[in-house]
């Protein structure tokens, strides 16, 4: 039978696309229609159409999902153990005295905002580089200082990211495809360098990460070895994290296989007691663990030539940047940096929020946090509320990514993966951005965290992508 | 200044929740500041900071619950207090099962395996893309949009057509699938006559006549009104008359077009000789020689073409009320016009109403005008000026460009009609109403006061305004079809019964006596 007399002799089940009515009036008639919720492709710009349209080519497009296919392969595949701790100098790339890494695209000193200005400041303080901050402003203007991405030296930093060489690192190498990722030590929440803060309290609780905390853990690991990351992941998801901002089940998780190891250590019971304090203190101790490990499974899908694949996104407060697979290399694409919306501590406004920082957007990337908030019901506040709106942000954002994680599942939505792999195309195609949650910063230097909420990247950072792709491949 | 503080020992919320509770909180009725979080170090450091540490604060465990409230009064302390318990039994109202929503056909066709078919009404410069898409995943496309050009159009038919697949559209606002009427269409019966139609009101009106006669529908499907043109070569009505030739339940096929181009006409009549079913093909304007010579029935008229579809599909004839035209009547109407009020004027929401009008004016008048005529010598030059016997299809592009077709907004056509109403060589305006799926609410009840206002004004001028009715529906039509024509009549309105009708009772009353 041909599919025309098919048609005729089926229930008719329609997509609309356009006017809703024409929805409405065939459910009437007890037949079936779904109303899509469309957007004209790349809001409507001819050049943008146009460069989907190149991609479209049967022999490109072949290319296209093929290289794809690969990307999102090395994503799930990726098995990120954690195996070790060390001082960034000893083991970040390109790492020197004066280095200074901070989170997002590039940015120069007297662009970075507040928040990254308090952090940049402390740390030159904390290397002694600086007796106070006053001083530490002038050297991270003289030109003496190197600023660098923390992504161009295989890390990723929370918030403004800051990373100075004595600072302890995690070390997460990639068990299936040989790479490494490193990541700070959480400073816990709230007043910290991270979020801008500098003062006495900050540089000594630095100290005391540098001298106590962080020789221990690195002890610890010499015992232990290598910790599964991502079956902690897949376990902190079931038990009710996103692990971007919820990190209860992912902490306890992560401490208690540290736990062994760490009373192992020759360190005093007294120091032990002070790292279990300092990790009981906030639930956030595990949250740069988890970016470490979904850095580590990006970078060994990046530079899978025509990739459409986005393989980082992260932002410096100023700019939101993302990279492509397919343009390998630091070729970062931008946009300006976006509010975040959400609920804040007592005695904050909006108006007191820096923009959107930092480079936990990896998490995003990867395919948890905001796109895992259906596992996180706990947290709905963040997303408006309501549990439902928590699953509808996890099921949509299936629309711009390629595939499901079958490694990281979400229990209420019948134990599907998370939705991995963001697609430029499927982001310029639909209007639908990747959904982040984060925390926010305030604007001035010196203050640290004021609360919590969801943001979007630019759409602008996608569509340079993909015109820039599309010109490269086709 | 008031401040109080409840402490609820042994009481987890999560901080995301208390943070968001807190600025609830913050925007009760009188508060000066409210903080609500668990009794931690840093929550105690937090309140510190806002100078609202009290005793009782500093002596909550980090396990619990702390409220604090500062208020200009110890009553709106207890207030805000009140408030924020409210806060916490307050759940938000879950709908159960949420819709899944899409923005995508891709990923609604993958995730919808049942779906079988893709109504595009986009603007016109995204549907082509967006019927494409639908093609690509082996859905049938009804493309109601317009302004798709011709290339995309014939690049998507030859797709369409090399998956076997139905491509109605572009600017295709009727078809009739398994019983379901998409976008604009009517509820007709159920039967064994299947259509094929490049036009849009067209098929609306056969299928409501043939409805009318008893007749039923199997399926109607629209191509498009530039399907028959040199450029696409009737690819979707050819696969049409085949897929109907093949399918079980109908009986009979019916063809409706405007004139199709000649060499797309004879590809037509050649595939229509191959059919193994009876084929009544109403080209408006047609020639019954060729059809004939193909072995179809020709049909002159809409009514003609329904007429003879119910009649081989096994009605008999002699049992049929056929609706003739009421000769009484036109004479009476002839009677009362002056010989100054020679003209028709033919406002219509459908154009192959208007199409049919005018051909049938054209057989007793030359000057007949119009913004979709064939012959340029009489295209009307300004649209906004009628001459001599004007049919306006204020459907098509001319009209509608921006605006809402006048069947969902009639706020042109009213405008219209009591211009002509004014004109004193006017003898009778025509227009049609119509009922269905996708049209206006009340078609008939937007028009009635123009109607009123026309008639007073020509009555105190001391001339009879003849005003002539279609209302095109179903006895299943909402609204209801009754309704909307003894409103007509009450406003002196006359009716007439079909499409043809209409137009043969416009020409007929403003012929002149030899």
């Amino acid at each position: 039978m041909s599919k025309i007399n098919e048609l005729f002799s089926s229930k008719l089940h329609a997509i609309n696309v356009g006017i809703e009515f024409f929805k409405d009036d065939i459910i009437k008639q007890q037949a079936n229609a779904t109303h899509l919720e469309w957007k004209p492709p790349g809001g409507g710009k001819p050049e943008l159409i146009a460069a989907l349209d190149r991609l479209e080519n049967a022999e490109l497009a072949e290319k296209i999902e093929a290289a794809n296919k690969l990307a999102v392969e090395r994503i799930i595949q990726s098995q990120p153990m954690l195996v070790g701790f060390d001082q960034a100098i000893n083991v970040v790339p390109g790492m020197t005295k004066t280095t200074i890494l901070h989170a997002g695209p590039p940015i120069t000193w007297e662009r970075m905002n507040g928040a990254m200005k308090g952090a940049v400041t402390g740390a030159l303080v904390f290397e002694g580089l600086a007796k106070d901050i006053e001083e530490a402003e002038r050297v991270a203007a003289s030109g003496e200082i190197t600023f660098a991405p923390c992504h161009e030296h295989n890390c990723v930093g929370s918030m403004a990211g800051v990373t100075s060489s004595s600072m302890f690192m995690h070390v997460v190498k990639n068990k299936t495809y040989g790479n490494v990722a490193y990541t700070n030590l959480s400073e816990q929440m709230s007043k910290i360098l991270r979020m801008g803060a500098n003062d006495e309290s900050v540089i000594t609780r630095l100290n005391w990460m540098r001298d106590v905390l962080g020789p221990m853990l690195r002890d610890a690991m010499k015992i232990a070895g290598e910790i599964d990351l991502r079956l902690l992941l897949a376990q902190a998801l079931h038990m009710g994290d996103e692990c971007h901002n919820r990190n209860n089940a992912g902490t306890s998780l992560l401490i208690q296989a540290l736990t062994p190891y760490i009373l192992e250590t020759d360190f005093t019971k007294e120091q032990k007691r002070e790292v279990f304090d300092f990790v009981a203190s906030s639930d956030y101790f595990s949250g740069p663990t988890w970016m470490a490990l979904c850095k580590c499974a990006l970078d060994a899908a990046h530079g899978i030539e025509y990739s459409t694949i986005v393989t980082t996104m992260a932002r410096n407060g100023v700019e939101f940047g993302i990279r492509v697979s397919g343009m390998p290399g630091n070729t970062w694409f931008t946009g300006p940096a976006q509010k975040v919306i959400g609920p804040m501590f007592a005695g904050y406004k909006p108006e007191d929020s820096g923009l959107d920082i930092g480079d936990s957007a990896i998490t995003e990337t990867y395919g948890i946090g905001g796109f895992a908030m259906a596992a996180a019901p706990a947290i709905v506040a963040l997303v408006g509320g309501t549990v439902e709106e928590a699953i509808g942000f996890s099921t949509k954002m299936k629309e711009i990514t390629t595939a499901e994680n079958p490694n990281v599942t979400i229990p209420i939505l019948n134990f599907q993966g998370v939705a991995t792999g963001i697609d430029i195309r499927n982001v310029v195609q639909t209007g639908i951005l990747p959904i982040i949650n984060t925390a926010i910063a305030h604007k001035e230097a010196g203050i640290g965290m004021i609360g919590a909420g969801i943001t979007y990247p630019p759409a602008e950072a996608f569509e340079k992508a993909l015109l820039t792709l599309s010109e490269r491949i086709s | 200044m008031s401040i109080k503080v409840v402490i609820k020992k042994s009481t987890y919320f999560d901080s995301v929740s208390l943070m968001s509770l807190s600025t609830k909180a913050n925007q009760l009725p009188g508060v000066e500041q409210a903080v609500i979080a668990m009794g931690t170090e840093m929550n105690k450091e937090v309140l510190r900071n806002v100078g609202l540490l009290t005793a009782e604060v500093e002596e909550a465990k980090s396990s619990d619950l702390m409220i604090v409230v500062k208020a200009e009064t110890e009553e709106l302390c207890d207030k805000a207090l009140a408030g924020i318990e409210e806060l916490f039994s307050k759940k938000g109202e879950t709908k159960g099962t949420s819709e899944i929503k899409y923005a995508t056909i891709d990923s609604a066709a993958k995730s919808i395996p049942e779906a079988n078919l893709a109504i595009i009404s986009v603007n016109g410069a995204f549907a082509a893309r967006e019927a494409r898409k639908a093609l690509e995943n082996d859905l049938h496309v009804m493309l109601f949009s317009d302004n798709v050009s011709i290339e995309d159009e014939i690049a998507l038919k030859k797709y369409a057509h090399e998956k076997g697949l139905l491509m109605m559209g572009p600017d295709c606002g009727t078809a009739i699938i398994g019983n379901v009427a998409l976008c604009f269409g009517n509820a007709v019966r159920k039967g064994n006559i299947g259509i094929v139609a490049a036009s849009g009101t067209g098929s609306q009106e056969v299928s409501v006549r043939i409805h009318d006669f008893g007749g039923g529908i199997t399926q109607l499907i629209g191509t498009g009104g530039r399907d028959l043109s040199e450029q696409v070569g009737g690819i979707m009505m050819l696969d049409g008359i085949k897929a109907l030739d093949e399918d079980e339940a109908t009986k009979v096929i019916v063809l409706i077009s405007k004139p199709p181009a000649p060499s797309v006409e004879e590809k037509v009549l050649a595939q229509v000789k191959q059919c193994k079913k009876p084929v009544v093909v109403y080209f408006i304007g047609g020639k019954e020689e060729a059809v004939a010579a193909a072995g179809g029935h020709f049909a002159k008229t809409s009514k003609e073409a329904a007429l003879k579809a119910v009649v081989l599909a096994g009605a008999n004839e002699d049992e049929l009320n056929k609706r003739a035209l009421n000769w009484p009547l036109i004479e009476e109407v002839r009677a009362k016009l002056t010989p100054e009020q020679k003209y028709i004027r033919g406002l219509f929401c459908g154009g192959t109403l208007c199409d049919e009008a005018m051909y049938s004016a054209m057989e007793t008048f030359e000057d007949v005008y119009s913004n979709i005529q064939k012959n340029p010598d009489y295209k009307l030059k300004n649209l906004h000026e009628s001459k001599a016997h004007t049919f306006l299809d204020m459907g098509d592009d001319d009209f509608t460009n921006g605006k809402p077709h006048p069947m969902i907004d009639p706020s042109l056509r009213i405008a219209r009609f009591l211009q002509e109403a004014k004109d004193p060589s006017v003898g009778v305006i025509v227009m049609d109403f119509i009922l269905g799926f996708g049209s206006h609410e009340d078609p008939v009840g937007v028009m009635l006061p123009a109607i009123l206002e026309a008639k007073q004004l020509a009555e105190k001028e001391g001339r009879h305004l003849e005003i002539l009715g279609y209302v095109m529906g179903t006895d299943l039509d909402t609204p209801k079809f009754e309704d909307q024509v003894n409103k007509l009549m009450a406003a002196g309105v006359t009716i007439a019964s079909s499409s043809t009708n209409a137009g043969l009772l416009a020409r007929e009353f403003v012929v002149k006596g030899a």
